[in-house]
């Protein structure tokens, strides 16, 4: 009788998984592969590799030994079967999403996602024959009522971006399981350190690696993590379990089992696409994976500090952090998020829109910038910059109102952090009110980053 | 004895030599086939299909049952099962009539009887698993996929490795 397994823990998995001493060299840390192509051992091998009969590097859009240590650690810490990294978050989830959907074919999509994700959604897939219903994200029976026969996907974040909605993962993972279809959760702002969407029910994790993971706002990255427990073979997914013409007429789901989904995404969708992860990128995705549950867990101290030290302000008028008292999704997050509910979140000044370009100008250690889940404070006033083509009511229309602000909460020490903060709300409430801008075309969409 | 962890399938496979594979197919896109290639081509694992239709796969021969296997080649160490569920149980007879060492059932070749009748003559049974992907997992072809292995180690891999 051998010894029982042992389970290692999350810090020791985000250190070691994926990422062993290397075989050829005994190199401790992970080597940067910087080849484009791998040698043959011989003809039969080649042949081998390009059957897909057996594992091994071709050409590094394809797999790269320092892409796919990566791959195993965010598979391994999300709970995942496996993992195919892409060159972004939109890269990994448009190989998701065209994985199992094609021309012809409908996702269901909670509205208030990340805006570079809507309009990936709604205008690109769309030119490309797939369009998507956004609903109340809130509501799971809003996804079951978008469920249409043609339905390959149902799409949702763990926490919103930037309205801090908390998704009840459990609940709409029932929903898109009884209408047949996978449910694909953007788990970029909770991090496996705070939810592991595939305990709850997830089928597929998507990331943008950019963010907490890599950590320290270097490089850009994305990844799929899938379960391996969805039956692709069903037939609600003619692309996994019919023969693909883009892989001389192999059935993916009967060929590779549970392995048919991250497979195909692999050797048809990556492979087409070109959309894939540097290996300078990979490593230092894997740098910042190191010290993600140590980052995660100081990240969401000090967003507690910040959040309860604005929500006393009188220059305040709302905070939108689901652990707050009076937040809506506060029992929510003590489901899906009991080790915090992330570190970026959004607050409301009473002066509006003058107000809110005031804070920002009179800050001076949070950096203004366009990105979320850098090891250094974020913070940007959307109405002045991503979505400054918009008036007051238009602003509202897509969830953004003039007052708002978005956090993201880093790791310097906490009394810096609300020193900086106190200045300039004290600065911004003595702010005048500005003119509203003028009108313009409500189909101009803002830009869309992060 | 029934194996369920992975350092069991680890250490399976590492004192195992021969495998009878039975059902093993010819056709380039059966999963059989894809298992029978990788370890005919990658693995350590002395792999003969057992299939009473072929000659030969790939330049190996084939026996048409496992008795005619034991009968030239002796026990094999590993008989690996890709039956339907209702017919596992006559292929776990032979597997028992001729002495091999261990029966693997792939996915889906789950047949309870077929389990425990295994399990009681004191072979080792691994149940609902795939060899191909077990050996990945050990000899790195599972992290090269992107996949997650399971493993934590600090130790420089040597034993399994690919080019073994």
């Amino acid at each position: 009788m051998s010894e029982p397994e042992h389970a290692f823990g999350l810090r020791t998995r985000a250190l070691h998984a994926g990422a062993p001493p290397d075989p050829a060299t005994g190199a401790r840390a992970l080597p940067i592969h910087f080849s484009s192509s791998f040698v043959f051992d011989s003809t039969e091998h080649a042949a081998e590799l390009f059957a897909l009969r057996t594992y091994g590097n071709i050409y590094s859009r394809i797999g790269n030994p320092t892409v796919s240590a990566f791959e195993e650690r965010i598979a391994n810490l999300e709970g995942g079967l496996g993992a195919v990294a892409a060159a972004s978050g939109l890269a990994a989830q448009l190989t998701a999403v065209l994985c199992s959907a094609q021309a012809g074919d409908h996702l269901v999509a909670s509205a208030s996602l990340y805006g570079g994700t809507v309009t990936q959604f709604t205008v690109t897939l769309k030119r490309m024959g797939i369009a998507c219903t956004l609903v109340n994200g809130d509501d799971p029976q809003a996804f079951a009522a978008a469920m249409l026969p043609n339905t390959r996907l149902a799409f949702t974040e763990t926490i919103g971006n930037p309205q801090g909605n908390v998704a009840d993962i459990a609940a709409i993972a029932a929903v898109a399981h009884a209408h047949g279809v996978p449910l694909v959760v953007d788990n970029t702002l909770a991090s496996p350190v705070l939810c592991r969407p595939l305990e709850h029910g997830a089928d597929i994790v998507v990331h943008s690696a950019t963010k907490f993971l890599c950590g320290h706002g270097t490089a850009l990255g994305g990844a799929i993590v899938e379960s391996g427990k969805f039956p692709w073979g069903a037939g609600k997914h003619p692309l996994l379990s019919q023969p693909s013409p883009g892989y001389h007429d192999m059935n993916f789901a009967e060929t590779f089992g549970e392995y048919a989904f991250l497979m195909r995404a692999r050797t048809e969708i990556l492979r087409d696409t070109g959309a894939c992860l540097s290996p300078m990128n990979a490593w230092l995705i894997m740098q910042g994976l190191e010290t993600l549950p140590l980052r995660m867990r100081a990240h969401v101290e000090n967003a507690r500090i910040v959040a309860e030290f604005l929500a006393k302000r009188e220059e305040v008028a709302w905070v939108k952090y689901a652990e707050l008292e009076g937040s809506p999704y506060r029992a929510l997050a003590k489901t899906y998020l009991s080790r915090g509910a992330g570190a970026v979140f959004t607050f409301g000044l009473r002066g509006g829109r003058a107000a809110g370009r005031a804070f920002i100008d009179n800050l001076t250690l949070w950096s203004h910038l366009a990105n979320v889940g850098d090891a250094k404070s974020l913070v940007i006033h959307p109405a002045s910059t991503t979505h400054q083509q918009l008036n007051d009511d238009e602003l509202r229309a897509c969830g953004v109102t003039p007052e708002m602000v978005r956090l993201s909460v880093g790791l310097e020490d906490p009394e810096d952090l609300l020193w900086d903060l106190d200045r300039a709300l004290k600065r911004a409430a003595d702010a005048p009110e500005e003119a509203p801008a003028p009108r313009c075309d409500i189909s101009r969409r803002p830009v869309a980053a992060s | 004895m029934i194996l369920h962890t992975v350092s069991e399938r680890r250490e399976l496979l590492a004192r195992s030599k021969t495998v009878a594979m039975v059902g093993a197919s010819a056709n380039a896109v059966r999963p059989s086939y894809f298992v029978f290639s990788y370890l005919r081509t990658k693995g350590r694992l002395d792999v003969t299909p057992i299939n009473p239709t072929l000659n030969a796969i790939d330049g190996v021969k084939a026996y048409p049952s496992l008795a005619a296997y034991a009968a030239e080649r002796g026990a094999p160490d590993i008989v690996d099962v890709f039956r339907k569920p209702a017919e596992a149980l006559q292929t776990t007879r032979e597997a028992i009539a001729v002495g091999a060492k261990a029966i693997w059932f792939q996915y889906g070749v789950i047949n309870e009887e077929a389990i425990a009748l295994a399990d009681a003559a004191g072979l080792d049974v691994i149940v609902d698993r795939c060899i191909k992907v077990e050996s990945a997992r050990f000899d790195g072809g599972l992290t090269i996929g992107g996949m997650n292995s399971g493993i934590i180690s600090s130790r420089r891999a040597s034993k399994f490795s690919p080019n073994d």
